[in-house]
């Protein structure tokens, strides 16, 4: 009995160890969410709501912050990112799962989360050496020529800036947007392309349906994915170009982002409310962050219902 | 066929055809960054590869030469202190998550597993710098604390999956002989899952050696070698950052060497699990 009695206890030793261990996550989570809010408690008294709709962004003068240009700037920039990085994640997502004969889709597929795999920072040396210079010189003056009508496109360009930002991020939702969708494709039946195929449709009226099958999971790894742009952070720093305005004159101007207003100023900080203020950012950036990801999880938990385990990055 | 039936049949073969070649286009749009990335960081970080560059300390303004030594040795010294916290973190939560079905919150806790996973890595960052640095100061500490909250839920899942993988009927063997659950798990089924697990532990540490932003804002640049837990620690992602901006030469060649190895490093990890585990992990 008493034999019988320890074998128990370890049991449950490794259960409290185990349990423990696995309800950090909600401790890590409630924590970081105090500590984000403790930490800019001294900006949050100063300036209370008028910081979420400030403009200025003044740390030397005056000692004003304001970060509504820089939820703009976020948001602009990953817009930007979704309008050029979903068409083509949804295609690339459609050859893995339609096109693509499996073995060789196997090994595309590898090749593409390589993309994932590649750190921000590399993301950004090569957009300042590589991307930057190829678009300031090959792309946009021709997009300048026939689109600089608009004040979108006219002013100077520099190389960085809004525009180079956006193109920068969609290269980095690509892997996310499209390994999720791909599995989403691929988990609608088969019986379903065969029957519409047998009734005399084209492939592609036959892919038709099964992004319509497949909707509400392709529109959780948008979601995901637009949480990757917003919290991205150094890539976007070394080719926005980092300058403070409510708007910028146009995509080919500097401009700046939550994240990239933390990566640039937090160790210059040299006073507390400074400081405070740059953790308040932090703060609404986590927000947003956290809203944008609950919101996929739960759409892409429900569209594949039992099946767990894709629904992960 | 009636002229206007074949006019629409030949509309949908085109179309048909037309959106063949987008999707492959994309295709070919999306792995071209890829290829140009990986083809710079080659081309421009080899030429200036050398014994010499890999075991000297990052140079001061002004000096010419100088190396990456010091960033590789603190790069290393971070990721082993942050895996010491997260692994085992990590590894306890898979095995809850897979093998104890009556956990309550086990649905719970993965969900907040991959909300934990989305954060951005600077706001992690912060946090470690509330957390820490307020205390101790800049310091490798901090650094390891915010990757191993990094690495925890990518290891948990992994970690699940792969015991997940296990048979049930190992564990009913197992069970059947009168041994103990915990014993069970611990000497017989984890050893099944033992690389999967392992798995999981590389592919955290690979994404942790990329991260800058988190390293920024708890060290902040380091120009010297390992001189304790409470100082800084120099690092390789974040030298390519402080390099890339900077108006030297020298430096900026350094900046292509460090993405060198750090890409090299991150690949080898990638491609070696993929060959040698056969399983999709990611």
């Amino acid at each position: 009995m008493k034999d019988f009695r320890e074998k128990l206890r370890g049991d449950y030793l490794l259960l409290l160890l185990t349990g423990a261990s696995a309800s950090s996550v909600f401790i890590i989570i409630c924590l970081i969410i105090y500590k984000l809010i403790e930490g800019s408690w001294l900006s949050i008294q100063r300036f209370g709501i008028g910081f979420f709709i400030g403009t200025e962004w003044d740390p030397a003068i005056s000692q004003t912050f304001g970060a509504l240009p820089l939820v703009f700037g976020t948001l602009v920039t990953s817009g930007i990112a979704l309008l050029i990085g979903v068409p083509i994640s949804l295609g690339v997502g459609l050859v893995l799962s339609e096109y693509m004969p499996r073995q060789l889709s196997f090994a595309t597929s590898f090749v593409i989360e390589l993309l994932a795999a590649i750190p921000s920072v590399i993301y950004g040396l090569w957009g300042i050496f590589t991307l930057a210079p190829f678009l300031r010189d090959n792309v946009y003056p021709y997009l300048q020529a026939l689109l600089g009508f608009t004040p979108l496109f006219s002013g100077p360009i520099y190389g960085g800036g809004v525009l180079t930002a956006g193109i920068i991020l969609a290269i980095m939702i690509v892997p996310t947007i499209s390994s999720i969708s791909r599995d989403v494709f691929s988990a609608v039946p088969n019986s379903l392309r065969e029957a519409v195929i047998s009734l005399g449709a084209t492939r592609w009226e036959a892919v038709k349906i099964v992004m319509s099958y497949a909707r509400s999971g392709v529109i959780g790894a948008v979601v995901l994915g637009l949480g990757r742009a917003v919290g991205e952070t150094m890539a976007v720093t070394m080719v926005i170009g980092n300058r403070f305005q409510v708007f910028p004159s146009s995509l080919f101007d500097a401009w700046y982002t939550l994240a990239a207003i933390i990566a640039n100023e937090f160790t210059e900080a040299t006073y507390d409310l400074y400081l405070s203020a740059l953790i308040e950012v932090g703060l609404v950036l986590f927000l947003f962050t956290l809203m944008i990801n609950i919101l996929a999880r739960i759409i892409i938990l429900r569209a594949l219902g039992p099946m767990r385990g894709i629904a992960r990055e | 066929m009636r002229g206007s039936e074949m006019y629409h049949y030949r509309m949908r073969r085109l179309v048909d055809d037309l959106m063949r070649v987008l999707v492959w286009l994309a295709l070919v749009v999306a792995l071209i960054p890829l290829f140009s990335i990986l083809g710079e960081v080659f081309s421009k970080g080899v030429p200036h590869l050398n014994v010499d560059v890999l075991i000297s300390p990052m140079p001061t303004v002004g000096e010419q030469g100088g190396g990456i030594g010091n960033a590789i040795q603190g790069t290393l010294i971070t990721i082993f202190l942050a895996s010491i916290m997260g692994v085992p973190l990590g590894v306890l939560s898979g095995i809850l998550l897979s093998e104890y079905g009556e956990f309550k919150l086990s649905s719970a806790v993965r969900f907040f597993n991959d909300v934990l996973s989305g954060f951005p890595s600077i706001v992690i960052g912060i946090f470690s710098y509330t957390v820490i640095v307020t205390s101790i100061g800049f310091s490798v500490m901090a650094a390891a604390f915010a990757l191993a909250i990094i690495m925890v839920p990518i290891i948990t899942r992994t970690t699940e999956e792969a015991l997940k993988i296990v048979p049930l009927t190992v564990r009913e063997a197992a069970l059947a002989l009168g041994i103990p659950r915990w014993k069970t798990l611990i000497y017989i089924v984890i050893r099944g899952a033992k690389r999967g697990i392992v798995t999981g532990i590389l592919l955290a540490i690979a994404r942790v050696a990329g991260e800058s932003a988190p390293i920024l804002i708890t060290m902040g640049y380091w120009r010297w070698w390992f001189s304790g837990l409470n100082k800084p620690v120099a690092n390789l992602a974040l030298n390519i950052y402080l390099f890339a901006i900077s108006p030297f030469d020298n430096w900026r060649n350094l900046a292509w060497v460090s993405a060198l190895t750090l890409t090299a490093m991150i690949l080898i990890i990638n491609v070696f699990l993929r060959i040698f585990t056969k399983e999709k992990y990611i």
